[in-house]
């Protein structure tokens, strides 16, 4: 019974991907909601971001700076960092605080619309919400999540920096000659690759909890939770998955 | 014209109507009436095609609404005015994009051409003051949102039908009698075919002039007001039970 519920639901929200996609390239085009979505989901979540990157970045660096010098190896410090932040740290972290805060509110909005009838008064209007809601959602998180990881790689390499130089004896020199060493091309592509896969998991998930969420509002609610559970679960699952594939593929330019 | 031919129709499950056949003219105002959970706005639903019947067809204009191409749905829809049972405002907007919706989404009218028109519309239902076009749904009352409903429904094209799911239940009667003499006003000047689904028998001998009964997803009585006097149906008789004053109350008036 259990089960037959995930697969019915696994199966859906996959075909609700493909619709998703699809009405990714068809007109009509919703410039002005997808402008005030780009605001609402990316900039709105900026402060969020960059205090995230900072605490996670000087903790970060803390924690290595120790470690490394019992191996007298400090000077790698930058090394450790710039990979592990580029390519785990910064899509993962951004990837479940937006979760966290826009499939939440995504869900919740879609819900109770459709709660109060206004997905059908919209139809009835000759208005498709798949155009309407969900494709602005969709194209304000495949611009703004990759945007926001670059942030926040930034800042925490930013925040281990400070740390590493002012609690951590580490030259600034060193630790940026170190940083831009592990910045290769594989590891940046990869680290933008994530954010990317992550957009769509997100608006996929968040959308689709929204419009199938039933029994009025208390119905929105657990689908908000549903909503931010489930997406960040799967942000982890696909994050690892994405790193072990497409490090044998592109194992040559690392 | 519009025609249910034998419609069933559920929800998962749960049988909801199960074989309706009702045929409905340009020019006729119609009341569905029926207790709560008989089906009555899955009647509307499925005339707006949101959602098919299992087996029937629902035909507007000699076509299967649920066999049309989605282009051709939205062709229809156009003639189609709906009030949601509870107004189905769109919250993130004001009462004035409300209003305008429709010329906003699907004309290419000036934005002052548009509100124009939203202030005649807001004038017709009865709300002309300068602070509601600005203010959003959710700062009106209950009654002023449903004329709002009505507004927006109506500055759609110039709808053929207009349907009204419960547009008076939970208001104050004095909204209430606003919103039928609207619904009648809109009759008498448009000659448009109306639909209404309510639970108050009062509202009903009002406005309509054809009344349909509709209990546990079948039509048990279909027919003018003096039929519905008289029916000895057993559901039509058990539903009207507790409304027997006000049927002859409302006869009576109708004879002073
Ligand atoms: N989305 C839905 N999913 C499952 N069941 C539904 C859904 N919508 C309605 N139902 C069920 O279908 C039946 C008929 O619903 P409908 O809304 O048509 O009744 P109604 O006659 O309009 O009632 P009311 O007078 O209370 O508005 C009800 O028993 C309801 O529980
Ligand atoms: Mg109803």
């Amino acid at each position: 019974m259990w089960l037959k519920h995930m697969a019915y639901h696994s199966q859906n929200q996959f075909f609700f991907f493909f619709r998703m996609l699809r009405a990714l390239f068809r007109l009509p085009f919703y410039a002005t909601e997808t402008k005030e979505q780009l605001y609402l989901l990316g900039v709105k979540s900026l402060f969020l971001v960059i205090l995230t990157g900072v605490f996670a970045g000087m903790g970060f660096s803390l924690a290595f700076a120790q470690e490394l010098s019992e191996f007298g190896a400090k000077n790698y410090l930058g090394r450790i960092m710039s990979i592990s932040i580029v390519r785990e740290l910064g899509p993962v972290l951004t990837g479940l605080m937006v979760a966290a805060r826009v499939s939440a509110g995504i869900t919740a909005e879609i819900g109770s619309m459709k709660a109060s009838d206004q997905l059908d008064a919209m139809i009835a209007f000759g208005i498709d919400p798949m155009q309407k809601i969900v494709v602005p959602r969709l194209i304000a998180l495949v611009i703004m999540l990759p945007a926001l990881t670059v942030v926040m790689d930034v800042i925490a390499i930013f925040g281990g920096w400070a740390v590493a130089t002012l609690a951590e004896n580490v030259s600034s020199s060193l630790y940026w000659a170190s940083v831009r060493e592990r910045l290769t091309f594989g590891n940046m592509f990869i680290g933008l690759l994530k954010p990317f896969c992550f957009s769509f998991i997100i608006a996929t998930v968040s959308c689709y909890k929204g419009f199938t969420s039933e029994g009025g509002t208390k119905g929105v609610g657990r689908a908000t939770t549903e909503s931010v559970v489930l997406s960040s679960i799967m942000i982890l699952v696909v994050n690892f998955f994405l790193a072990k594939i497409v490090f044998q593929l592109i194992k040559g330019y690392l | 014209m519009i025609e249910f031919r034998n419609v069933h129709f559920a929800y998962d499950e749960k049988e909801v109507l199960r074989g309706i056949n009702l045929q409905i003219d340009y020019g006729e105002t119609v009341v569905i009436m029926g207790p709560s959970g008989s089906g009555k706005s899955t009647i509307l639903r499925l005339l707006l095609g949101l959602e098919c019947p299992q087996k029937g067809d629902v035909i507007i204009d000699q076509q299967d609404i649920c066999n049309l191409p989605e282009k051709d749905k939205r062709e229809i829809r156009k003639n189609i005015g709906m009030v949601f049972q509870n107004g189905a405002l769109f919250d993130s907007l004001s009462v004035g994009e409300n209003v305008g919706y429709y010329l906003f989404e699907h004309t290419r009218m000036t934005l002052d051409e548009i509100s124009e028109k939203v202030e005649k519309m807001l004038g017709f239902v009865g709300l002309d003051s300068d602070e509601i076009i600005d203010s959003l749904p959710e700062q009106l009352s209950g009654g002023m949102q449903r004329r709002v409903a009505i507004g927006r429904a109506l500055l759609s094209t110039d709808p053929k039908i207009m349907l009204y799911d419960e547009p008076t239940t939970g208001l104050d009667p004095q909204s209430g009698a606003n919103i039928l003499s609207l619904i009648k006003k809109l009759h008498l000047e448009r000659n448009i075919c109306s639909i209404m689904v309510t639970h108050q028998i009062a509202d009903a001998l009002q406005v309509g002039d054809r009344f349909v009964v509709i209990v546990e997803g079948l039509v048990v009585f279909d027919g003018s007001l003096d039929e519905l006097r008289e029916s000895q149906e057993l559901d039509v008789l058990n539903f009207l039970a507790p409304f027997r004053e006000s049927l002859h109350g409302v006869t009576n008036k109708r004879f002073i």
